[in-house]
């Protein structure tokens, strides 16, 4: 299924679709008000992007002196190629213990894996322990953002998941029981677990430290109470320095959710006394992205989701729609790299408005990649033949300008005098939940030769 | 071929032209920064004090509810509070579970963002900030910077060891985007500037 037949689902529930556009758009609002009270922001944002690209252009160099680094201080590096193999990794560590109760806190690389069935399929207890994450993995289903793995849940369903698995009163959905019930739920949890799996935010090439960003405090409490702490990331999470925390730590939570830090921003190096850390450093097609000029820059991201909050098509479509782990305008970019034929209909699922490239902390070209990616997948032949004659009939239409101007006579006679049945059949996609404009007397060609200079 | 190898070479097969790395830009300035600090503390959910000495923060704490209701607590801090827990006597952080508050010493405050920079040196277990359930942090007076780039040039790290930022109390927002103060760790967070 492509996005546009996924993301009719999600519009079929109108007061739901408007609740998630309105939500998102809240968290876009905050993230303008940290933005605008820092006069410095854009030289955050474009610092961040050199930092970042300096770091791509020499990510081996670092990456060894990283390794180098994390082990002086006492943690173990292990490399990954693939996805198999990091869950393969990460098994072995955790069966070598005998550890068969894991928490886990937020990472998407784990789900870009699908770390969890491969553990449990192996007789290990896998709890995701933030809260959004815990409602989904209670749901069965996936995040559907980034950063807000559950926003397209209401909190109604929340409460029935919550009588059903916590044992919370029937019909309660006040979120503050909800959330209590789950820090009571999820404390067992972490009380009784022998091991915690964080995502890393940051890497120091520097100093060999990883650093995790959350508000909850589930990382820390996962990382504090078992002895062992395994913690994976994608090649491009590494900076160089110590201090360039100083630029995306300022960068990182008002972009994501707009406030001025997270709650906690924890700094590993080494394991704690008695303990173990373990990073597993994982490519999984990362060298490929490196290697395809025109999306390199997409290795930049740091995962804020203000691209998703942003993104018109995002807000009024739901995560879900682009069948994709990372969903929004930087998936649009990253899936197709992974599996072009799959995910063809991501690039298209833009507005190319601009918005996403305009948040972005670290000044990714979002929308010219997006548009770059329509190109390629059309040479690839992989855009529907009606999508790739309309292309061209609008090349041909756009390089004549008598065509267009023909074009525009027959459509504004057409839009006046076709019946309505006609005029919004099957056709009309673009009318099925819109009125089309009334047309015009005159074209602006029309209005421009005849204005009056004096 | 081992895998960091085959990761390497993939990676050394596109040879990028290095991109040079940008100075920092220069961080905003606030006039009086401990004063920042309190309202950037109050805007992320935290409580703020101020005491001259250790007999005046005891007692402004004493107002503080959490800290009154607390049937058991640890302090790290000289004259402030009381340790119902001999720390030194345990390894397993697991015997924290059950502390209603701590009072823990915080290296410096960060005036942008309310955060406090903890160091995991002053922790005789690292799970001290997080399961206590309720918690404050005593800044020394005039240990306020300003921004995060101003706080990185504070720290270091040779070799092993941890720290943490901590701004106000853990939170969640993931139920309909309403905010829910006491998501996994602390429930309040109390900052004193001492001195
Ligand atoms: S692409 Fe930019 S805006 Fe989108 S998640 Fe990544 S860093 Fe954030």
């Amino acid at each position: 299924m492509g996005h546009p037949e996924a993301a009719a689902r999600f519009v079929a529930d109108d007061a739901r679709a408007h609740w998630h556009d309105q939500a998102l758009w809240f968290v876009r609002l905050k993230r303008d008000r940290q933005a605008h009270g820092l006069p410095e922001w854009e030289e955050l944002r474009s610092c961040a992007a050199q930092i970042k690209a300096h770091t791509v252009s020499r990510l081996p160099q670092y990456l060894e002196e990283f390794e180098r680094n994390a082990t002086a201080a006492g943690a173990v590096v292990h490399w990954a190629r693939d996805a198999e193999e990091h869950n393969r990794i990460v098994h072995r560590i955790l069966s070598e213990r005998g550890v068969t109760r894991l928490v886990k806190s937020k990472s998407m690389l784990t789900e870009e894996c699908d770390l969890n069935p491969y553990l449990e399929a192996r007789g290990i207890e896998v709890v995701d322990t933030d809260l959004g994450e815990r409602i989904v993995q209670l749901a069965g289903e996936k995040p559907s953002h980034i950063v807000l793995p559950a926003i397209h849940k209401k909190k109604e369903e929340i409460g029935v998941l919550f009588h059903e698995h916590l044992g919370t009163q029937e019909g309660a959905s006040d979120p503050t029981y909800l959330t209590e019930a789950a820090r009571g739920h999820l404390r067992e949890r972490f009380l009784a677990a022998q091991a915690g799996l964080t995502g890393v935010n940051f890497a120091i090439a520097e100093t060999g430290g990883v650093v995790v960003c959350t508000n909850e405090g589930n990382a820390d409490m996962g990382t504090s109470l078992p002895p062992i702490h395994i913690a994976c990331m994608g090649v491009e999470k590494l900076i160089p320095r110590l201090a360039d925390l100083g630029v995306f730590t300022r960068l990182l939570a008002r972009s994501a959710t707009g406030q001025p830090a997270t709650t906690y921003t924890s700094h590993f190096h080494g394991p704690m006394k008695g303990g173990e850390l373990h990073v597993v450093v994982v490519d999984n097609g990362r060298s490929a992205l490196l290697a395809a000029e025109a999306h390199r820059r997409a290795l930049s991201c740091i995962r804020c989701g203000a691209c998703m909050n942003t993104c018109p098509v995002f807000r009024r479509s739901g995560g879900y729609s682009y069948g994709a782990v990372i969903p929004g305008p930087i998936g649009s970019i990253l899936s197709p790299a992974r599996d072009p034929a799959r995910h063809a209909s991501l690039p298209f699922a833009s507005t190319l408005c601009g918005s996403c490239s305009d948040v972005c902390p670290v000044r990714i070209d979002l929308h010219s990649q997006l548009l770059a990616w329509r190109g390629e997948l059309a040479e690839k032949r992989l855009v529907p033949a009606g999508k790739r004659l309309a292309m061209k009939a609008a090349s041909l239409v756009f390089r004549h300008p008598a065509l267009y101007a023909l074009g525009g006579r027959v459509g504004r006679f057409l839009l006046r005098h076709l019946p309505r049945a006609l005029l919004y059949g099957r056709w009309n996609a673009w009318g099925r939940q819109r009125e089309l404009p009334p047309a015009p007397a005159r074209s602006f060609r029309e209005l421009y030769d005849g204005r009056d200079d004096g | 071929m081992d895998s960091k190898r085959a990761i390497l070479e993939a990676l050394r097969r596109t040879d990028l032209p290095p991109a040079p790395l940008p100075p920092y830009p220069a961080p905003v300035r606030f006039a009086d920064p401990e004063r920042q600090f309190a309202e950037s503390l109050l805007s992320v959910g935290g409580r703020y004090l101020r005491a001259a000495d250790a007999a005046q923060l005891a007692s402004q704490l004493a107002a503080v509810e959490p800290f009154a209701r607390a049937g058991r607590m640890v302090s790290l801090v000289p004259g402030v509070g009381r340790s119902d827990l001999d720390l030194s006597a345990i390894s397993d952080p697991h015997q924290l579970e059950g502390l209603d508050f701590a009072v823990l010493p915080g290296a410096f405050g960060v005036a942008e963002n309310g955060a406090v920079w903890v160091e995991g040196a002053s922790l005789p277990l690292r799970a001290l900030f997080v399961v206590p359930q309720h918690l404050a942090l005593v800044v020394p007076a005039g240990a306020v910077v300003q921004t995060m780039q101003d706080a990185y040039e504070r720290i270091a790290f040779r070799g092993a060891g941890f720290g943490v930022f901590v701004s106000g109390p853990s939170k969640t927002a993931d139920i309909e985007q309403s905010l829910v103060i006491g998501a996994h760790g602390a429930r309040s967070c109390t900052v004193a500037i001492l001195g």
